[in-house]
């Protein structure tokens, strides 16, 4: 470890905070449906748009019809980009004459792209078609974020609403993050990444003759446009099947900074405008406060983790004078070393980002228990776009309603009263997860037909089949790699899996969205518990880590713990 | 009957202290020793044999069903005996699998009699009260005034009844006619009787209590079934009970807890396949209860009617749990001025001289002015100028002048001296003189009293005017504490009076209420708790008269005097048996007790599984991964016996917790964050820890007696 390391965690993390400010405000005003400088030039696309589809902009929706929007838009999202991917050897742009999905990889792939996964049974380069990646991905990458703020707006509205019915419209909330800030950000960053050497082409390979004389083909395509929606809306599926230790996604240190902070700011932002339209400034502070916290301890752990070298290593080096010990360089771009891919890594699983600068499955078992386990947390450190806010609102609803009745109240978060129907629907959301989850995960690992896409036995093995549901269903996407995910078993499993984190996490936040609205939104009272001091900010950490660590306790002493501790007690011996 | 039940119900009251809210149910206020079987539910010894007892009747799965966690644990336990039984016929060792399949047994049967022991409070008063209920004839005056002996249980509603004195009320009822005292012992132990007339706040009277003097008309306004007492009786058993909102909220949370830990343990399954084990079912079963939040879930019965029984003790009857939920909730509490925040009568305070004269001329003639005068303002004019040290007898021969409205003057004569007091300018014009002659320093005295919201009279002797007494409303000793203590809790004081502007507002800044309604009428109370719930407040307020019922019916806690009118005490959702305005404050903090205690027990209990983790999984996965004893961090001497140990240890700190949860956390008014803090302290950061040493102790206990 050293201080350029912990310099270059700390500077990460601030950057992505900084930016998170001027987003968050710039967001409430979409949210409330303020203008922007960008109006003149969109205001009459917008306009057209709903004309277009038919959308009475002004018209509320209750929170079922709100859903119902959500989850048909979705539903529809899914069908082209299923479509798109089957019938990919029928459509232009395939220089490479790359043939359509077969139904399950198809299936998986347009599931995991609509959730915001983006988890990968395929490698990109050889399987899809510059189309299938820039109308079929790049913009489901675009939506599945805009549904990720349009759900968190909703909910916001229902914190401020004072016996309220109606949460805004899921059409305009989609269409106004799409137009006016996913794609202007994206554009003007794709354009900065292609300035630092990301490629942005229609073309499909580049030959090439190497150092040695060889001869090699390297892939190239419309690179540039995808990396930063799969950053800026914590997407993560990689044009190439090395995601970002790719040098094409991911050049150099420049664009390594822009793609971190990039998948944490907005999560972050989405944060700071609930404070705003939610009418909680100083609470949505603290919120953020907790999920730069846990993730920057979540780095630390890493970089603990991965700058020493593995215990085998070590004791080579100290045994025989040609073995170098350093930092657990293995699955690690030298380009980038121990501290970006462990801050990369903290983010990006705290994020369900997914995309990843670093093979996390040759990370030490510490290290890959880290990444694990903030994926168990139910991916709101800080999350996902908007996805991220609103699960971490439901912990908090939680902590508020285990520990809140201690102070002798009914619990009320934000000025609303958390009674059995809140309840309900925190515990309905929680719930899916660790049954989805741990059901899927303790069938593959007893089936045979899932055990054989596993690469390795041992501990090892089980972390590959654990990490694998955790990230389908935290919405994460990243893998531990090592894992075969192209199989019927797998395919559809996972896909499952997704879609349960997804839109089973979204409709009960949603019925509590409504459920909140309805209520009268309560003055501060002396005796109730604030929400907006150090004192909240740690009993909301507690109840994350334990009841996080509650649920997934005997998966992660089992899969990296048992390895971490065999690896100790063999070299004991 | 052999015992009069005049005699019955005065010495049930003599033997019981008033209004100790002692530790023993014996404190309640319910009628005497000689009842049948009284000392039997009363004794320690009697509650816990009849909790022990109903507790057996409760291991019916049927009802169960209302508690997930407990009903989950039975399943398992009934799984486990199965399994046990499977063992015996096939000749495997059994003794573990015995122990264990105890252990899961006794998790339910202590929850059980967890919540029998707390109902078993309330069934032992609820036997006393029905004691009372004694059935005799009544007499039922006919239209035509003819009157006719019929037992008291055939009256029904609307029918007259005459009631002399010595005779037992027959049913609840209205006075239409006479007054008479009433011992009322009966209903709220204190045995000095009180007033009953007709028309007015004070003519409801109740069945089961006695006229002491005196005979009343009454008629029938509750039917043999319906009546308080009855009512009373379904209260304290808890004949109704349904879950409150927040026990609602819990159960869902507790229940959503234990599906996850369900699928958490059934997951170790197919994980256990993986790494080559085949996981012990028993050890699953164990494990799936020690997760699962027993703790809370066994006690939260409990705790829920431990509270109702806490206000019973403050003689506070509530109709509901949801009353007593929605206590710990209020925001705001409106209070009448006279006799909850003063006593009601104006005293006197001080004595301003006229210049020139001796500091205790004034006070003497004062003091002179007053001797005859039996009001409490004039009694207070005496006792101050005693407490001054000037003292003087009624002189022989003296005159009485009292107070008329004509003159507004009262006094004494006595030989060639003659003292008055009055209203100032009566007391002028009684001398003659006119408001200009007042000399400075008695002009501003009159002012400052009257700015600060006191009553000035000024004291004539023979034709001097010698000084002005302060008459003050005086507020309550300790009272402006315990709003200070209200603040803290968060709620809202409200001081509702008819006195004007001034006189109220400077009454609330002595007493330290945080605003006032001044000149109020009944229908300005409604409207104010109107106001406030539209804000989303809720409001607590006490009443007795009939036109508080309106009021009582709107605030989401009512509580009414038991000395109030029927209209009142059926509008309120608790009676308060004291009629004792001021109780309110206990009825919030038992609200909050309630909810505090709900909220420290679910910490607890989820805390805890950590370390039983760290008993369990190394155990059960040890031999064939024998890299997870690293987890052991405790130490525990073997697999079966960390199991054996985790189990016991959740199952005794449901007995162990049983008198916290009876009793309550106590709770502090010391605002909502240093409250938090404090509790999630003991609770949190001790529901951690405690099971690590627990676990350990029950370990070496086990391990020591050998029985794992």
């Amino acid at each position: 470890m050293t201080w350029r390391g912990w310099a270059e965690i700390a500077f990460t993390l601030g950057l992505s905070a900084a930016l998170a400010w001027p987003l968050g405000l710039y967001l409430a005003r979409l949210w409330r449906g303020q203008s922007t400088w960008l109006d003149p030039l969109l205001k009459p696309v917008e306009r057209a748009l709903y004309s277009l589809a038919a959308v009475r902009p002004e018209e509320g929706q209750g929170w079922s019809a709100y859903a119902m929007a959500i989850l048909t838009f979705n539903a529809a999202g899914f069908f082209l980009l299923y479509g798109i991917l089957r019938l990919q050897a029928h459509l232009p742009l395939n220089p490479l004459h790359l043939g359509g999905l077969h139904p399950a990889l198809a299936f998986n792939t347009a599931v995991s792209f609509v959730t915001n996964t983006n988890w990968q049974a395929y490698a990109g380069e050889t399987t899809l078609s510059n189309a299938s990646q820039m109308f079929g991905l790049t913009s489901q990458n675009f939506l599945s974020a805009a549904t990720g703020i349009a759900v968190a707006a909703a909910l916001a509205r229902a914190f401020a609403a004072h016996r309220g019915e109606t949460l805004g419209n899921a059409f305009v909330d989609i269409t106004r993050a799409t137009l006016y800030l996913l794609l202007p950000i994206c554009l003007v960053f794709a354009l900065i990444l292609v300035a630092l050497g990301t490629p942005q082409t229609l073309a499909a390979r580049v030959d090439v003759t190497t150092l040695e004389g060889a001869k090699q083909t390297l892939a190239i395509g419309p690179v540039a446009s995808q990396e930063i929606i799969k950053q800026l809306g914590t997407n993560g599926g990689g044009f190439f099947n090395a995601n970002s230790a790719h040098p094409f996604e991911n050049p150099n240190a420049w664009t390594n900074l822009i793609e971190e902070v990039a998948m944490n700011a907005l999560s972050l932002g989405c944060v700071i405008a609930f404070g705003i339209v939610g009418l909680a400034r100083r609470e949505a502070r603290i919120l953020v406060g907790v999920m730069l916290a846990l993730v920057g301890v979540a780095a630390a752990c890493l970089y603990a983790a991965e700058s020493s070298p593995t215990p085998a290593l070590a004791s080579a080096a100290a045994h025989a004078a040609h073995v170098l010990s350093g930092p657990n360089m293995e699955g690690k771009e030298v380009r980038f070393g121990a501290a970006s891919s462990a801050v990369w890594t903290a983010m990006t699983t705290g994020a369900s980002d997914g995309g990843v600068n670093a093979m996390i499955e040759s990370f030490t078992p510490l290290g890959g228990g880290v990444a694990l386990f903030m994926i168990k947390l139910g991916e709101i450190l800080p999350g996902g776009v908007g996805s991220g806010f609103f699960g971490m609102v439901v912990m908090a609803v939680l902590a508020v309603f285990i520990a809140g009745l201690m102070v002798g109240r009914t619990p009320e978060y934000l000025g609303k009263k958390i009674e059995a129907r809140e309840v309900k629907f925190a515990v309905l959301a929680t719930l899916l997860l660790p049954v989805a989850l741990l059901g899927f995960a303790a069938a593959a690992a007893a089936l045979p037909v899932a055990l054989r896409s596993v690469s390795t036995a041992g501990p090892h093995g089980l972390t590959e089949i654990l990490y694998a549901y955790a990230s389908a269903v935290g919405n994460n996407g990243s893998a531990f790699g090592g894992l075969n995910a192209d199989t019927p078993w797998w395919d559809g499993t996972l896909a499952i899996a997704m879609m349960l984190g997804r839109f089973g996490y979204i409709a009960p936040v949603m019925a509590m969205a409504g459920a909140l609205a309805a209520k009268p939104r309560l003055e501060p009272s002396a005796g109730a518990l604030p929400a907006d001091g150090p004192q909240f900010a740690s009993l909301l950490v507690g109840v994350i880590l334990i009841l996080g660590g509650l649920q997934y306790f005997p998966a992660l002493a089992l899969g990296p713990g048992v390895e971490h501790f065999q690896m100790q007690q063999e070299l004991g011996r | 009957m052999s015992r009069t039940p005049a005699s019955s119900a005065a010495r049930g009251a003599a033997a019981i202290a008033p209004a100790d809210p002692g530790p023993d149910v014996a404190s309640l206020k319910v009628p005497g020793p000689d009842v049948p079987g009284l000392g039997a539910a009363f004794g320690p010894s009697g509650v816990y044999a009849r909790a022990a007892r109903d507790s057996v009747a409760k291991m019916d799965p049927r009802r169960l069903s209302r508690n997930p966690v407990i009903l989950a644990t039975w399943v398992t336990a009934a799984l486990a005996s199965v399994s046990l039984v499977q063992s015996l016929v096939q000749g495997r060792p059994f003794a573990f699998a015995l122990q264990i399949t105890f252990w899961l047994w006794a998790t339910v049967w202590f929850a059980n009699f967890a919540e029998s022991l707390a109902e078993g409070r309330g069934k032992a008063a609820a036997d006393a009260l029905r004691a009372t209920r004694v059935d005799t004839l009544a007499t039922l005056v006919l239209e035509s005034g003819e009157t006719r002996q019929v037992p008291a249980h055939q009256l029904k509603v609307g029918q007259v009844v005459r009631v002399a004195a010595g005779e037992l009320i027959p049913a609840d009822g209205e006075i239409v006619e006479g007054v008479a005292s009433v011992n009322e012992a009966a209903i709220t132990g204190e045995s000095a009787p009180v007033i009953r007339e007709s028309g007015g706040d004070r003519s409801a009277v109740t069945g089961g209590t006695t006229v002491v003097s005196d005979a009343i008309k009454m008629r029938v306004t509750a039917s043999a079934g319906s009546s308080f007492l009855d009512r009373m009786i379904a209260m304290v058993e808890g004949a109704d009970r349904r879950k409150t909102p927040n026990e609602m909220a819990l159960s869902v949370l507790l229940a959503g807890l234990t599906l996850v830990f369900l699928i958490v343990v059934a997951s170790l399954i197919g994980l256990g396949r993986y790494a080559g084990v085949r996981l012990d079912p028993l050890a699953l079963g164990a494990l799936f209860v020690c997760l699962i939040p027993t703790t809370i879930g066994g006690l939260i019965a409990a705790i829920g009617i431990a509270g109702m029984d806490r206000l019973l003790k403050f003689n506070v009857l509530a109709t509901s749990g949801r009353a007593v939920e929605a206590a710990g909730d209020v925001d705001t509490l409106l209070l009448d001025k006279t006799g909850t925040i003063t006593f009601g009568n104006r005293m006197a305070t001080e004595v301003v001289s006229a210049p020139a004269l001796p500091d205790t001329a004034a006070m003497t003639a004062a003091m002179m002015a007053s001797l005859a005068d039996e009001t409490p303002e004039g009694r207070s004019i005496v006792a101050l100028a005693r407490t001054h040290g000037v003292s003087a007898e009624l002189p022989e021969g003296a005159t009485p002048i009292p107070f008329s409205a004509a003159t507004r003057l009262s006094g004494l004569d006595a030989g060639d001296c003659r003292w008055r007091k009055g209203a100032v300018e009566a007391v002028l014009g009684d001398l003659g003189l006119s408001r200009a002659a007042l000399a400075p320093d008695l002009e501003r005295a009159v002012d400052r009293i009257a700015r600060s919201g006191g009553t000035p009279l000024a004291v004539s002797r023979n034709d001097r005017l010698v000084g002005v007494i302060h008459l003050k409303d005086v507020v309550k000793p300790g009272v402006k504490d315990r709003f200070a203590d209200l603040r803290r809790m968060g709620v809202r004081t409200v001081m509702i009076t008819g006195d004007n502007p001034v006189t109220a507002a400077a009454i609330a800044s002595e007493a330290g209420v945080d605003t006032f309604l001044a000149e109020a009428k009944p229908e300005d109370k409604l409207a104010m708790i109107r106001e406030e719930q539209a804000h989303g407040r809720l409001v607590a307020m006490c009443g007795d008269g009939a036109n508080d019922a309106p009021a009582l019916a709107q605030a989401d806690v009512g509580v009414a005097m038991q000395t109030g009118t029927q209209a009142a005490r059926e509008a309120g959702n608790m009676v308060d048996l004291d009629s004792d305005p001021t109780k309110v404050i206990e009825i919030i903090e038992v609200g909050k007790q309630l909810l505090i205690t709900r909220g420290a027990l679910t910490t607890f209990s989820v805390a805890n599984d950590v370390a039983k983790y760290f008993a369990i999984i190394p155990a059960i996965f040890v031999v064939s991964l024998p890299a997870l004893s690293a987890l052991n961090v405790m130490r525990l001497h073997s697999p079966q016996s960390a199991i054996l140990s985790a189990v016991i240890f959740n199952a005794l700190i449901i007995v162990a917790l049983i008198p916290l949860a009876l009793r309550g956390v106590r709770y502090r008014p010391i605002g909502a964050e240093a409250l938090l803090s404090r509790n999630l302290l003991i609770y949190g950061l001790g529901g951690l820890a405690a099971p690590f040493l627990g676990i350990k102790v029950v370990d070496l206990a086990v391990s020591a007696l050998g029985l794992a």
